[in-house]
């Protein structure tokens, strides 16, 4: 096994890595402040509590220049002997998670105050797993994509418990952390296989690798060893059947962290399958291609039909979200005739998704504030007494329905798009099976919007009720993120229009 | 004058409205004369910039596109902001930019419960952007976004100003537009692949349009949503049964929008169900969508399909105006009937579309228009009668002649029409579909046709029936004892004439001079049914 190891080291002698620091300004800053958070809080500056969130945002938005820069500058960066690679598709996820996880802050900051929360290690927690997200959206190698995997995760399971003294809440961190470990264990004996005979980490020299044995020896190992790794991230997006975990953790744990998890966390997944089947497997379409049409059909269609029963409205959003997450994998299963288009459409629906899923929550959150419920019909008559926040939440709902002018019209048609460009079978049928879900989904989305437009309140209470800064400034992301990227599609497209396989070194 | 509206007639005319509703956002909602005179504002002047356009408009040359506007909109799938008014287009826009002023005068003093007149006039406004944009829209993508845009406003004028199955009619409304729309976005998708550059003079013309299309060869893909360029490829490249399960899509789409027969069930609950402002708006523009939807994009961008498609629209056509009939002879409610008149009317122009001749097309147009004053005129009154009687029960009413004449009188004016009446507007959309069916375009059945064209005129009587039925139940005889003395029921007000005078008036100046629209549609269908050999 060292043997092989050291092929790729052919000269003895170590050469340090020449570092390119622009390209990792953003990971580098993330640290940083993250480490600076754990230090306020362990020399227990009491007074710096109120500073945690601020700390934690300047943080998020501090990364974010670096980003800037690196998509003005524009050149791909491959760092690492290819394993670390910087291009444009990476900068746009980066960015995506770090303005993501800055309004899941914005979320976060009256809801920890006011519970009986920690209030500081919230934050550390939530910054160490942007680190994690950063790295995956770069990674271009087995072990790196392991460890940001379980760097963004770990963080997760003690966030879903974080409402210690409710039940719900500590079964809901329970779950989510058995089944995760149970995916981790899975998915690294998928990759332990994987490098057994792919004799690399690198991705593209698995890829290599994979195609050379083809039909020969090793042919089986390489088939399970596949549907072994993607079972592991099939949980981790949470696709039917793996999906059970979704609900009952999304119910249970802090409305806030619920976001973080329906929308960053699950982005995270979505990327490390990209980096993993983009990058890697698709040179063995065969494989693939019907293992992501069966996750596409279950997910999308088991998710939307069980979201229909739902009167818990963060339940619903967790069916939804599987249904969702089925929409997104569907692309996957056209990866050989149109992998461009099919990768593009992926990245698109995660960008927009993330929009207007955290505006969803950033609503349901400031709702609470007044119904202390989270039952749909709690909602009744919103129209009459919070108008504002009604028709934001119908914003938000319609865009997840995918009806234009909301940014969701756009993603569903990109992956349309890129299921009738690959030209076969499959994509038509998966073109169709959607079809055919979008509907099913726009009536419990319209069932919601129907109970806060047309119903009563429940218990006649019409007080409005005071919505904190930072939850507008969410919503007002969110919902300018949402209709822009629906009536100017293009803003999004221009920057994402990235092949996957960038010039540095053909796949 | 012309080159200000070359490059922002058709753009101003489409986002006034908009425009509005974006103001009303910012005005308190206490001021409802405020609110009122902006929605009025807002909607009379997309109407002027409208009337501009109509004197601007060079009819000679009405089949082709007009006051173009061309900008990048959406690069990476070659989706782009195309607007353009043709004889096609310029009736159902001026359609549109004439209803939607009257019916907010009529809102007047008619908001419906429970009232709110901000959001209402807000919903009407964006509803108004969208219809006229679906009108104008010259590309695939941009059309589907005006078509769908409409969705959302018309399910909140259903679901929080109807009437009392109003959550039911306003979801099974929503979700019938959309199973029919997500098809139809597949097969835009798919005709984005697979159209391939034409050969011969539909080459030159292709090539013709400039940009990316100068230098195309025969047989090169197309990847274009460009209706205008997909009608000039005319489906080239694409194998007949492949066209023809596209073609499936876009019938889904547009055959629920129109309604037609078997998907038309959602309409007498939305129609019944609407406030009168919405089912005016839903019967004078939003079925047009449809019958549009087939005459600009289906039947043009895929001539092989559509051959191979229309003998089962016009059967299904037929049997729409079949059983919209007796579904009328069967109603007990007056709004629910004028419904159903609806599926019938609309099954007339779907005969005359699907005759595929220019002929029969110019009908579909025309009665698109006829229908949509007709129609959207009978509900004003219908829903002026519930107002003051609190019912539509066909069997309580009578003698409105007696109570209120002057309502009576309009209301008879548009029953005679409704049934096509000569010398009304009605008359013209009905006769020539059902002629056109005499001689379909050539290759398709003729048999068949014909058959149907005898099975139509049965319908006329069918028609005539149902509508006289209606009149006589409500405005003959005395009024019953229940709303004899009642002070409730008072004559047309001045809302409802000034709503109801030039709707009455265009009903008898197009039954005169028909060839108002005939002469400006004419051109345009010309150049369409020429592409299907029609």
């Amino acid at each position: 096994m060292f043997a092989t190891l050291a092929q790729f080291a052919p000269d003895a002698a170590y050469v340090a890595p020449t570092i390119d620091w622009h390209a990792l300004a953003p990971e580098i800053i993330v640290s940083v402040g993250g480490l600076l958070l754990i230090l306020l809080d362990s020399i227990k500056l009491e007074r710096a509590k109120p500073f945690m969130p601020a700390l934690a945002s300047l943080t998020l938005l501090a990364a974010l220049i670096p980003v800037i820069t690196l998509a003005v500058d524009g050149s791909a960066r491959s760092l690492f002997d290819g394993t670390y690679v910087v291009d444009s598709m990476s900068l746009v996820l980066k960015a995506l998670f770090l303005v993501s996880a800055y309004v899941v802050v914005l979320l976060s900051t009256n809801y920890v105050a006011e519970g009986d929360y920690w209030e500081s290690e919230y934050y550390s927690l939530m910054v160490v797993a942007v680190i994690g997200m950063l790295v995956m959206a770069s990674a271009r190698d087995l072990l790196m994509i392991f460890v940001a995997l379980e760097l963004l995760s770990i963080p997760a399971y003690m966030l879903a418990a974080w409402r210690k003294g409710d039940e719900k809440s500590n079964e809901a961190g329970m779950k989510y952390y058995l089944m995760g470990v149970f995916a981790s264990a899975v998915l690294l004996y998928g990759m332990s296989l994987i490098y057994g005979v792919g004799r690399s980490t690198r991705l593209d020299i698995v890829a290599e690798n994979l195609t050379r044995i083809g039909d020969g020896r090793g042919a089986p190992i390489v088939t399970v060893a596949m549907i072994f790794v993607i079972i592991g991230f099939a949980f981790k997006v949470s696709a039917v059947p793996f999906h059970t975990w979704a609900p009952d953790t999304y119910e249970g744990a802090p409305t806030p962290v619920t976001a973080f998890l329906a929308v960053a966390s699950k982005t995270a997944g979505f990327v490390a399958l990209i980096q993993i089947v983009f990058f890697c497997f698709y040179t063995r379409p065969d494989i693939v291609q019907p293992v992501f049409a069966v996750l596409a059909i279950l997910s999308m269609t088991v998710g939307n039909l069980i979201a229909l029963r739902q009167t818990n409205i963060v339940r619903m959003l967790a069916y939804s979200g599987i249904a969702q997450a089925g929409f997104m994998l569907a692309p996957f299963a056209v990866i050989e005739t149109n992998r461009d288009q099919a990768l593009r459409s992926i990245v698109i629906y995660l960008v927009i998704y993330a929009a207007m899923n955290l505006g969803a929550f950033a609503v349901i959150i400031a709702i609470a504030r007044k119904t202390r419920s989270a039952e749909i019909t709690s909602l009744g008559g919103l129209f009459t007494y919070m108008p504002g926040l009604t028709v934001a939440m119908t914003v938000f709902l319609a865009s997840l329905a995918g009806i234009p002018p909301m940014g969701g019209w756009y993603a569903k048609f990109g992956i349309w798009q890129a299921l009738v460009g690959g030209d076969t079978g499959l994509g038509y049928a998966l073109a169709l099976i959607m079809a055919v879900n979008t509907v099913i989904a726009a009536y419990y989305y319209l069932n919601v919007s129907k109970t806060m437009w047309f119903d009563d309140a429940p218990d006649g209470d019409v007080t409005p009720v005071k919505v904190p800064f930072g939850l507008i400034g969410a919503m007002g992301i969110a919902i300018v993120a949402t209709i822009v990227f629906g009536i100017l599609p293009g803003l999004l497209t221009d920057i994402s229009s990235f092949a996957p396989v960038p010039a540095a070194f053909g796949g | 004058m012309k080159s200000f509206l070359n490059d922002w007639g058709l753009i101003l005319t489409i986002f006034l409205p908009l425009a509005g509703a974006l103001v009303m956002l910012v005005i308190p909602k206490e001021s409802e004369g405020g609110i009122k005179t902006l929605a009025l504002v807002a909607s009379v002047a997309s109407a002027v910039m409208g009337v501009l356009l109509l004197f601007n408009f060079d009819y000679d040359t009405a089949q082709d596109l007009q006051f173009v506007v061309d900008k990048s909109w959406i690069d990476l799938i070659n989706s782009r902001f195309i607007l353009g008014l043709d004889g096609l287009s310029l009736p159902l826009m001026a359609l549109t930019l004439f209803i939607v002023p009257l019916v907010i005068v009529y809102s007047w003093k008619h908001i419906p419960d429970p009232g709110n007149p901000k959001a209402f006039f807000a919903l009407m406004l964006v509803l108004e952007t969208a219809m006229i944009g679906s009108f104008l829209a010259q590309d695939l993508i941009l059309f589907f976004v005006f078509f769908e845009v409409t969705l959302l406003p018309m399910y909140f004028l259903i679901g929080v100003w109807g009437g009392e199955q109003r959550r039911y009619a306003s979801i099974k409304f929503f979700l019938y537009t959309l199973f029919g729309s997500a098809f139809m976005i597949v097969s835009f998708v798919a005709l984005y692949f697979l159209a391939k550059a034409p050969s011969g003079a539909a080459l030159e013309q292709l090539r013709a349009l400039g940009g990316q299309y100068a230098d195309m060869q025969a047989g090169d893909t197309l990847n274009t949503f460009s209706i205008q360029a997909l009608t000039f490829s005319g489906a080239a490249g694409i194998a007949k049964t492949t066209a023809i399960v596209i073609f499936g899509g876009m019938f889904l789409g547009f055959g629920i929008k129109v309604p037609m027969f078997p998907f038309h069930t959602w309409l007498p609950d939305a129609h019944t169900q609407a406030p009168t402002q919405g089912s005016v708006i839903l019967a004078a523009v939003l079925l047009k969508l449809g019958t549009y939807g087939f005459i600009r994009i289906a039947i043009p961008v895929l001539p092989v399909a559509a051959r191979a498609w229309a003998p089962l629209i016009g059967i299904l056509a037929v049997i729409g105006i079949i059983y919209g009939a007796l579904g009328c002879l069967a109603q007990t409610d007056m709004k629910r009937l004028i419904a159903f008149s609806s599926v019938a009317h609309m099954g007339y122009t779907m005969l005359g579309i699907s005759t595929l001749t220019a002929f029969g097309m110019n009908a579909a147009v025309f009665g698109m228009v006829a229908h949509g004053l007709i129609t959207g005129l009978l509900f004003f009154i219908a829903g002026s009668v519930k107002e003051r009687y609190h019912t539509l029960d066909i069997k309580r009413l009578g003698g409105l002649l007696i109570s209120a004449p002057k309502m009576g009188w309009i209301l008879g004016l548009a029953t005679m029409a409704s049934l096509g009446l000569p010398g009304l507007a009605g008359f013209w959309g009905e006769f020539p579909a059902i002629l056109s069916a005499y001689e379909p375009a050539v290759g398709l059945n003729v048999a068949l046709f014909r058959t149907l064209m005898v099975l139509a005129a049965v319908g006329t009587v069918l028609a005539a029936g149902y509508l006289l039925w209606l009149y006589q139940r409500t405005a003959f005889g005395t009024p019953s004892e229940e709303f004899a003395d009642d002070p409730n029921i008072t004559d047309v007000n001045v809302f409802e004439w000034i709503a109801w005078t030039p709707i009455v008036i265009a009903i008898v100046v197009f039954g005169f001079f028909p060839g108002l629209i005939f002469d400006v549609a004419g051109p345009a269908v010309d150049v369409i049914a020429r592409t299907v050999g029609g």
